[in-house]
């Protein structure tokens, strides 16, 4: 389930979303719940109207969020809406969230339809107040709307989708909206789709209109709409439309092995989902970021034996990773900091590693918070609760970008060394090779097998330099080679 | 095997029937039953020799007549009621309602009689919970096997899964005539007395019985339980064929799986049907006159249980229209239906799909029970009743000796609402006064995964503290931080305590997750027994179970410490009642 925001009068407040909390846990009513703010805002001061009309922004819903994608309009055009309603479901480059009203009065026109993406602040509906300025609300929408995005098929969507059950008939005798002028013919005006074929046409942008049903009576089933879009039904296929599966765009731990004689490599280009767009984002951003690495090689004979001694506790190799990584920033929080603006240093209080996690191929970063001080039990709990909601699509903003340092692990798939881009807005990131039995040469002149692993860390040069890192990194591997202060 | 020498008025059918005891085998005992002898005509006083009546059952009942023992009695005049009597309780309706009724009866050493003019069982039995459970077992498995996402994810790997829809029509009618038999025998080993035939209130505590029309029967009871039960209410305008416009009572045999079904109601019935439907590949279309669907759920609730039992399947619906004609399909044409707007009555569309459900509630079924003879007038078919069950005649006092319990009262129309509110009833008779908490009866919906609920919600909870004043809180917990649910693949879900912050009263307890049905119970019993947070949340639940989610829940509400030691049981009861 989505966490809910409220939509407010104010400009969108990015900051207020990392402290949004789920919805699930502890808070009391919806009404003191602390919100995230949505701007519903005045803009057209030529209008006269613009006392009453609000223009509902496309929230920021988390602090990387540039744009975002309506998943589902809760509520029709001409709907009454109540204050602490949800109105729309947005869905980020993260998660899913429902967007609920501040205010009462009617949602008087759906300025970017479902399915469809918008930048962050700009106009995705206007609210009336009154019943009488939803024909206003939509005139003005209407002149909004065409130099911003063609949306045709939206309206017409609209046209043959079941009527808005409350929207007044005054409304609909004074409408503006540019309407589509379907043939007058009682029979052929209506459209006979089912609920599944009603889904597909949603979610292949197929216009209904433009199909003949092969149904019984004519009309247009799920196979209809599947080969218009020209798609082969696919048996069994679940319609899940709004669920992005987006396919691994860095270097992450794999939540769940892929099975390779399962995957088929979809034909032609497919558009990124918001998940998808955002990692992209995100890698081109990181090309303005300076950045330099330092590997080094540890012995692990000694984690190796902890970890199998406290396995059985439910502690995870990611973890100890992190607790060792967090002890060692904590000794040199330089390599803990970043560099927002290109000239100061930004010491971060906390110590909190986000670990890269795949996620059906996509990407997420939750984050271990205070992974110095909280013990290695905890932390592995705290894992797999974050890798769980993960999974599905649950974690909260605070939940996944409040990392002050990020940790890659590759190691069980036998990579034994990588290098991993620096996410923008962090300082550090380590890349964890696999550990392998390696013949070296020991202090005393003799040879011995020993587990060794290779870590390399990039970091952002404006603020770490090379010895802040061969510091860092050699005090991460006398912790990992004597790991005895990772379990108190 | 039946006697009957009937006196002579003709007007007053009453008292001198001698009782056929059907042939039934009590104790290993055939009774032989014959009738009255009248001794005063005019007087209208009858003698009964009752045969066997007194050996029934080892259990000893009290306030019976011996073997062959000659009793006399009075046979009432109009309104006047006999002095003494067939039984101490006679039951009008053997559905859950009597049946519980009758069974705690029987405990309480109370000679008890059942009517059941349809089959034994009722709705709930024969044509409501116990089938519908059937089918939708089918269903809950169906949906695992068509997950392959899910299955994939346990590491299962199986084929098309497939159904035989006359097998599952058989699972759930079979399951039906055993649950029917199961509850025939458990009341004829107690020695309850069945009666077959329509049954009626003649006068105060005398009930008639028989066929539709022919019902020549009549006994006296010292008490009378109206427990008649319920049918589909189908709104006017809807011409119900059985083929293609139907209620639950025909979906239930699932006679056919049409490709495009229309449910008109979405309210629990709805809701599961449309688990049930598209788990065996109909799409279904909702029709719900209310604007929202899933009206009566906690909102909350309602909104994350559309995310996950609506949105993602193949379903579309019709929120805040009326189905104000729906016509079968005939000559090759579908199945139409007019929607019409509630308010203007203008029509808004018109669907054709291949079948139409109609589950839009279900209306008292208490015509021809004779109430207006005492001075009973129904309310939309609803018996009126006081908390305590008893009937209310016209001028809103309470008729001695009479009580109706279940869906004919319409205090709360389910299965074991029914049940505790006939052993709520026998309590009193038995000497005990006894006042059901309805607010401590649990309601499930079972579709995949269910939904449960006690109490009141959240908006209730607010309005009931604004009046009242006092603050209302709620916590919530999520099936995502379960292990037991994790394990099974099952994280969706969540359920959500409404309290009392300074008392910790249980004012309401909402889940919907996997296994709900079965873990509403712990939050209702408490409320039963006025536990409250403080007590409860020190119970030890085992890990890992599902149960935990209450656990968690119990342990995440957060009470005003300086309140708590100044609130008395007295206050907690209060709310409750």
């Amino acid at each position: 389930m989505a966490t809910s925001l409220h939509l407010s009068l104010a400009a969108s407040a990015p900051a207020s979303a990392l402290r949004s909390s789920s919805a699930f846990f502890g808070n009391a009513g919806s009404l003191s719940r602390p919100s995230v703010v949505l701007g519903i805002g005045r803009r057209n001061a030529n209008l006269v109207v613009e006392a009453k009309i609000r223009e509902i922004f496309m929230p920021a819903l988390s602090s990387t969020m540039t744009e975002g994608k309506i998943v589902t309009w809760n509520k029709t055009e001409g709907e009454k809406l109540t204050k602490g309603e949800s109105v729309v479901v947005v869905e980020s480059d993260k998660a899913d969230m429902d967007v609920e009203t501040f205010y009462d009065g009617f949602l008087a026109k759906i300025v970017i339809g479902e399915g469809e993406t918008a930048p962050v602040g700009a106009a995705i509906g206007l609210l009336a107040e009154t019943e009488e300025e939803i024909a206003e609300a939509k005139s003005k929408g209407a002149a909004q709307a065409a130099p911003a995005a063609p949306k045709p098929s939206a309206v017409e969507e609209k046209a043959v989708a079941p009527p808005a059950p409350t929207a007044a008939p005054a409304v609909a005798a004074v409408q503006v909206a540019p309407e589509p002028t379907a043939p007058e013919e009682p029979r052929s005006s209506r459209i006979v789709a089912t609920p599944y074929a009603k889904k597909l046409a949603k979610q292949y942008s197929v216009d209904l209109a433009t199909i003949a049903g092969s149904g019984p009576s004519g009309r247009i089933v799920a196979e209809d709409v599947e080969a218009a879009a020209g798609k082969t039904p696919v048996p069994a296929a679940a319609p899940v439309p709004s669920v992005a599966q987006p396919s691994a765009a860095v270097a992450a731990a794999p939540s769940a092995a892929p099975t390779p004689a399962a995957a088929l490599a979809p034909a032609g280009s497919v558009a990124f989902t918001s998940m998808q767009a955002g990692v992209a984002r995100n890698m081109v951003d990181s090309m303005s970021v300076p950045v330099f690495r330092v590997g080094y090689t540890i012995t692990t004979d000694a984690l190796d034996a902890l970890y199998k001694k406290i396995k059985s506790k439910g502690v995870t190799m990611t973890a100890l990773l992190a607790k060792a990584a967090a002890l060692a920033l904590a000794k040199h929080p330089v390599v803990n900091a970043c560099c927002k603006d290109g000239k100061s240093f930004t010491y971060n209080e906390d110590i909190n590693i986000a670990v890269a996690v795949a996620m059906d191929g996509g990407l997420l970063t939750p984050v271990l918070k205070n992974a110095d001080k909280v013990d290695i039990y905890s932390l592995s709990r705290s894992w797999k609760d974050l890798v769980d909601k993960a999974r599905a699509k649950q974690l909260s903003p605070a939940e996944y970008n409040s990392g002050t340092f990020v940790l890659s692990n590759l190691g069980m798939f036998g990579v034994d060394r990588f290098d991993a881009i620096l996410p923008p807005g962090m300082g550090a990131i380590m890349a964890v090779g696999a550990s392998v039995p390696t013949v070296v040469a020991t202090g005393n002149g003799l040879f011995g097998v020993k587990n060794r692993m290779t870590v390399n860390v990039t970091a952002d040069h404006r603020i770490i330099y090379g010895g802040d890192l061969a510091v860092f990194l050699q005090t991460f591997a006398a912790i990992i080679e004597d790991p005895t202060e990772l379990t108190m | 095997m039946e006697a009957t020498l009937s006196c002579e008025n003709l007007t007053h059918t009453v008292g001198c029937v001698g009782k056929a005891r059907l042939g039934s085998v009590r104790g290993g005992c055939k009774k032989a039953a014959f009738g009255a002898y009248n001794v005063s005509w005019k007087a209208r006083i009858s003698v009964t020799r009752d045969l066997g009546v007194g050996s029934v059952s080892s259990r000893g009942v009290v306030g019976k007549v011996a073997n062959g023992e000659l009793r006399v009695r009075a046979a009432s005049g109009n309104g006047v009621a006999p002095k003494e009597f067939d039984y101490d309780v006679v039951i009008i309706g053997a559905g859950v309602g009597g049946h519980g009724a009758a069974l705690h009866a029987v405990e309480k050493g109370l000679k008890t009689a059942i009517i059941e003019g349809d089959v034994v069982g009722g709705t709930c039995v024969n044509r409501g919970c116990v089938p519908s459970k059937a089918l939708l077992a089918v269903s809950g498995r169906m949906r695992e096997l068509q997950d392959e996402h899910h299955l994939k994810a346990l590491g299962i790997q199986v084929g098309a899964a497939n159904y035989d829809r006359q097998s599952v029509a058989d699972h759930a009618n079979n399951l039906a005539t055993k649950i029917r038999g199961n509850l025939t025998n458990s009341m004829k080993a107690l020695g309850v007395d069945i009666l077959t035939g329509f049954g009626s209130v003649a006068a105060p505590q005398i009930v008639k019985y028989g066929r539709i029309g022919f019902s020549d029967k009549t006994i006296t009871a010292r008490n009378i339980i109206i427990a008649t039960g319920s049918v589909p209410f189908v709104p006017p305008g809807i011409e119900v064929d059985g083929k293609t416009v139907f209620t639950s009572d025909h979906a239930l045999k699932l006679e056919w799986i049409p490709d495009w079904i229309a449910i008109v109601g979405s309210g629990y019935i709805g809701l599961e049907f449309s688990d049930v439907y598209t788990a065996l590949g109909s799409e279904v279309t909702f029709v719900e006159a209310l604007d929202g669907l899933m009206p009566g759920f906690d909102p909350e609730i309602g909104k994350l249980a559309q995310r996950i039992l609506i949105n993602p399947r193949k379903i579309d619906y019709h929120v805040g229209v009326l189905a104000k004609k729906i016509t079968p399909a005939k000559d090759g044409k579908p199945v139409q239906i007019e929607l019409v707007d509630p308010k203007t009555k203008e029509t808004k569309d018109i669907l054709e799909v291949d079948a139409a459900l109609i589950a839009t509630g279900r209306s008292p079924f208490t015509k021809g029970l004779g109430l207006e003879k005492i001075n009973v007038i129904t309310q939309r078919g609803f018996v009126p009743v006081d908390e305590r069950m008893q009937v209310l005649d016209s001028e809103g006092k309470p008729v001695p000796h009479l009580y109706c319990i279940g869906d004919a009262n319409g205090k709360m129309m389910l299965a074991h609402a029914a049940s505790a509110q006939g052993i709520s009833v026998i309590e009193q008779i038995a000497g005990r006064d006894n006042i059901l908490n309805h607010n401590s009866v649990p309601a499930a919906c079972f579709t995949h995964p269910e939904i449960s609920m006690v109490g009141l919600t959240e908006p209730q909870a607010r309005a009931l503290g604004e009046k009242e004043g006092f603050k209302v809180s709620v916590a919530k917990t999520s099936f995502k931080a379960n292990t037991k649910a994790l394990a099974e693949n099952e994280g969706d879900g969540l359920a959500k305590l409404i309290y009392r912050p300074d008392s910790g009263e249980i004012l309401g307890v909402h889940i919907l997750g996997l296994h709900a049905a079965d873990l509403i119970h712990e939050a209702s019993n408490a409320i039963a027994m006025g536990n409250t947070i403080k007590d409860i949340k020190f119970a030890v639940h085992a890990h890992p179970t599902l149960s935990e989610v209450l656990d968690e829940l119990f342990k995440s509400a957060k009470l005003d410490e300086h309140h708590a030691a100044v609130e008395t049981p007295n206050q907690v009861k209060s709310v409750a009642a």
